[in-house]
């Protein structure tokens, strides 16, 4: 039996009266990577967003249901938002990296929570922007902004600020959808050696990239969770119609 | 065959940049026009003794150090109120709410404050701070009222400063596990901080030329101001004081020519600044 890290259970969620994710109920396990695929508009984006929390800041947005991570039920009053979302490290489809230098970029959330220490933010630097692939390019500049790097190098950099909060979950929307085939390349690289330390859930609109990296699958279809599996019983025999005519290509 | 418009297109478009360039060359002429009379009449009055003495006999004669002074305190105090006041207004209306209908009544009302006419506000001001409050006619009660004559310009160009920084900052920012607060401070503030300042500039540019608010709550003293309890005169009312009175028509162009003089500095090394702090922020 596996080890359960989230358990999503009766889930919906709402913009306004328009639900986007209906009655979800699915399982993440510890340190494996679970791809979400679907079309546009399915919810993948949203149910990360409702994972970390960051759907609160969304106008008219409701949730129904619950999300227990660690067994902990996420959606209670008392849960401190600001460390669940420093438990889930997020990725966004667009590099965003803050108009600072590299360096500041590390170390803006260990800093918010008031780690000051100099000598050890210089090696947490050092071994996120390692792990993230990064260190090669940029150990000579970390004081140069950030914004100067190119589209692949600044989302290795939203990685590697990621890793600094040292979170258990990193999410990942979309990661790669704006990069050139050798940075998609090179994030996958990365994704896959970060998984012995890491539970990874990956959005992606590239059905070949979640057959590349992914331990498990989970099709998203109108809000609604179609079928999740190992990644590649969902590829070569999947339950569902849809699943298979939305993985051929026939639409999204 | 029946022509429908009279011109070639090229000719129509020469007509129309002929015409704007008129039209521009019409306000920057307007501005050399103001430079040029008052820079003519008052540069000859310009001395190190004029700046640094007080006036003598009613401004006739003598420098205009006091009103300097004044000047300089009562737009000091106005910021120091007004600062806080409308950035931490625009701090909430944008970060701390979302958009309804109390942000709009808010909105409204700095609107409606930004176009009540200065006068007004020096009524204002005479009734609350000088009488009721018993400030008197004092540094205070003029700085106090120029506080919130500037405040709506320093809520809106604070608002559009703060609006302007990119939505995926703040997400960023939140999704690194910072508060609301830490967002602010550490995110937005920082990107907004030039359109800020610009807003503060026109404030400061504002608070030194104003005059109706200022006479009918700071005074019109002359003489060197001792507190933040004395009456005062500021530069701008002591130029209308001279001109009005007929006193001394070149100490008055010479109070104007400083005045002039001082609120282009004060917007060049501004802009000088913010160059500065845009460049530095993107490079390094």
């Amino acid at each position: 039996m596996k080890d359960r890290a989230i358990q999503v259970v009766k889930f919906s969620h709402y913009y306004g009266q328009q639900p986007s994710l209906k009655n979800l109920n699915l399982d993440i396990y510890r340190k494996e990577i679970l791809s979400i695929i679907g079309p546009a508009r399915s919810g993948k984006s949203t149910f990360l967003t409702c994972l970390n929390r960051l759907v609160d800041l969304v106008p008219a947005s409701r949730v129904e249901g619950k999300i227990f991570i660690d067994g902990q039920d996420i959606y209670q009053p008392e849960v401190e938002v600001a460390a669940l979302r420093r438990q889930l490290g997020m990725v966004f489809a667009t590099p965003v990296p803050l108009p600072m230098s590299i360096y500041d970029n590390l170390v803006f959330g260990p800093k918010l929570q008031g780690q000051t220490n100099r000598q050890e933010l210089d090696q947490l630097v050092e071994d996120c922007l390692e792990k993230a692939g990064l260190w090669a390019e940029v150990k000579d500049r970390l004081k140069t902004s950030a914004l100067k790097l190119s589209g692949g190098q600044q989302q290795r950099l939203c990685l590697a600020r990621v890793l600094a909060l040292k979170p258990e979950f990193i999410l990942l929307d979309e990661p790669t959808s704006g990069l050139d085939p050798i940075s998609t390349m090179k994030i996958e690289d990365t994704l896959r050696l970060l998984k012995d330390e890491y539970t990874i859930i990956l959005v992606t609109n590239n059905t070949k990239q979640a057959a590349r990296v992914a331990d498990r699958t989970a099709f998203f279809l109108m809000g609604e969770l179609v079928e999740v599996n190992e990644t590649e019983i969902v590829f070569t025999r999947p339950a569902d119609k849809r699943t298979e005519s939305y993985i051929e290509g026939k639409f999204g | 065959m029946k022509k429908k418009f009279g011109l070639q297109p090229r000719a129509e478009q020469t007509i129309v940049q002929v015409f704007l360039y008129f039209l521009t060359s019409v306000a920057v002429l307007v501005l050399f026009f103001i430079l040029a009379v008052i820079l003519k009449n008052g540069l000859p009055q310009l001395s190190l003794e004029f700046l640094t003495k007080n006036p003598a006999h009613m401004g006739r004669e003598g420098g205009i150090f006091s009103t300097v002074v004044a000047t300089i305190y009562l737009t000091f105090i106005a910021l120091l109120v007004a600062t806080p006041l409308g950035v931490g207004t625009a701090i909430y209306l944008t970060e701390y709410t979302f958009e309804g209908t109390v942000t709009r009544i808010i909105r409204f009302g700095a609107e409606c404050l930004a176009g009540i006419p200065s006068i007004i506000f020096g009524l204002f001001g005479f009734i609350l701070f000088v009488n009721k409050l018993k400030f008197g006619w004092s540094i205070l009660s003029g700085g106090l009222t120029l506080a919130f004559m500037v405040l709506p310009t320093i809520i809106r160009t604070s608002e559009e400063a703060i609006k302007s920084v990119p939505a995926a900052y703040r997400l960023v920012s939140y999704s690194l596990g910072s508060t609301r607060w830490q967002t602010v401070t550490k995110v937005v503030l920082p990107s907004a901080a030039p359109g800020i300042v610009t807003g503060v500039i026109l404030s400061i540019g504002r608070s030194i030329g104003e005059t109706a608010a200022v006479i009918f709550t700071a005074g019109s003293a002359l003489h060197l101001p001792s507190s933040i309890f004395s009456s005062a005169r500021t530069m701008s009312v002591h130029f209308y004081i001279l001109a009005r009175e007929g006193i001394s028509m070149p100490k008055a162009y010479g109070t104007a020519a400083v005045l002039v003089i001082a609120i282009l500095l004060i917007n060049i090394i501004t802009y000088y600044l913010m160059g500065k702090y845009i460049s530095r922020s993107s490079r390094s």
